[in-house]
């Protein structure tokens, strides 16, 4: 067991074993994800009851809780891959921290943005300096950092290590953002969705709602395999697999 | 694990260490401000000195919504179920105000009559979402 873990792990590691891999899966889960993604934006918007409190603004909880859901563990697995990176020195890690970043910015954005335009109509304001929404933002300006230090080094290199860095710093962030609405008084309301407990919105509601988080998740695999394709072909374009590669087809 | 492996893991965990110790040094540095409010107790104990703007928050007392008939003018009493204060507001109301829902106040605070004078009212919902026919099927 532990053997077959260790040669996926290495495996992982070697360019032209994942572009290959990668290259089969990417059709599959794009599809797969983007059906999710319609179907429970339909589902959401359309079919689950109205809330009794709300009214039907409600509705954008099926794009701000999968958007803000994916940006938190995008950087989780960004800081394991700068762990990896600084301890291992697998160059894989740093095309994955490379791809992931504006991905988990994106979400993050997305996030932000639906959350302002419910927090408008329900709270009476766009923004609050609450500790959730600041935490938020922080997170969003740790993702900004990573994006902007990636092209302030002259080698690849010492751009993947300074990024790593930077990653593991803003980690401490994140269970910041997770429990500031238990810790302190917030405007933000606490998690509606509970893994250990009962959750409290109700079923109807909860069923497309955890339709749609796990088509983001889906659709950060697929754009997340393109992305790190696309790094690999441009730090690899010299090399010798890479050009038998692109001469074959 | 390698020698030189294991020097560089330190090393990762000195960075998430000395990270983790400067955001509590800076959580201990705002740590009176990093609430948004202040609940009718902590006014009660703690009555903020000034003229400076503070946020009040809690529940609409059932029953201490009070509108002018000529104006926009409401006054109410926000509680945490052991203390309450008064709060009097000229303006639109967010739509999720009511009574016995979730309020945030901000405005500036008289001592004297334990009151808050509001220029911006900010209705906070809960994390309960329920279907508008559950709802009503239930309170039938």
């Amino acid at each position: 067991m532990f053997k077959t873990l260790k040669n996926f792990y290495h495996k992982l590691g070697s360019y032209p074993w994942f572009y290959k891999i990668s290259g089969k899966v990417i059709p599959f889960v794009g599809v797969f994800s983007i059906s999710l993604i319609i179907i429970s934006s339909i589902w959401g918007l359309f079919f689950s009851p109205t809330d009794a409190v709300q009214g039907d603004v409600y509705r954008i909880i099926y794009f701000h809780v999968p958007a803000v859901s994916v940006s938190q563990v995008i950087y989780y697995s960004m800081s394991v891959a700068a762990a990896v990176f600084l301890i291992w020195r697998m160059k894989m890690a740093g095309v994955y921290i490379k791809s992931l970043a504006p991905i988990g910015a994106a979400f993050t954005f997305i996030g932000l943005l639906s959350g302002a335009i419910w927090g408008q109509p329900t709270w009476g304001t766009w923004w609050v300096w609450d500790a959730r929404l600041t935490s938020t933002l922080v997170l969003f300006l740790f993702y900004l950092a990573i994006i902007g230090m990636q092209s302030t080094f002259a080698s690849r290199k010492s751009a993947d290590t300074a990024v790593s860095i930077i990653t593991l710093v803003g980690v401490v962030n994140l269970p910041i953002v997770k429990k500031s609405v238990d810790w302190w008084n917030t405007l933000h309301q606490p998690a509606s969705i509970s893994i250990s407990g009962e959750s409290s919105i109700s079923s109807e509601m909860l069923i497309p709602l955890l339709l749609s988080i796990l088509g983001a998740y889906l659709f950060v695999f697929f754009t997340g395999l393109l992305f790190m394709r696309a790094e690999i072909s441009t730090r690899e374009q010299n090399k010798e697999w890479f050009k038998k590669l692109s001469s074959n087809n | 694990m390698k020698q030189h492996r294991l020097k560089r893991l330190y090393g990762v965990l000195f960075i998430v260490f000395c990270s983790a110790l400067a955001f509590v040094l800076v959580y201990f540095a705002i740590r009176d401000n990093v609430n948004l409010f202040y609940s009718p107790s902590d006014l009660f104990e703690n009555p903020p000195q000034g003229r400076n703007a503070i946020r009040a928050g809690g529940l609409v007392e059932i029953g201490s919504v009070r509108r002018a008939t000529d104006s926009l003018e409401i006054e109410f009493i926000i509680t945490d179920l052991k203390k309450s204060i008064a709060v009097n507001y000229t303006g639109i109301l967010p739509d999720l105000f009511k009574e016995n829902a979730g309020v945030v106040a901000t405005g500036y605070f008289d001592k004297s009559k334990m009151s808050l004078d509001a220029y911006q009212i900010l209705a906070k919902h809960d994390e309960n979402y329920v279907p508008k026919e559950v709802k009503k099927a239930l309170e039938k």
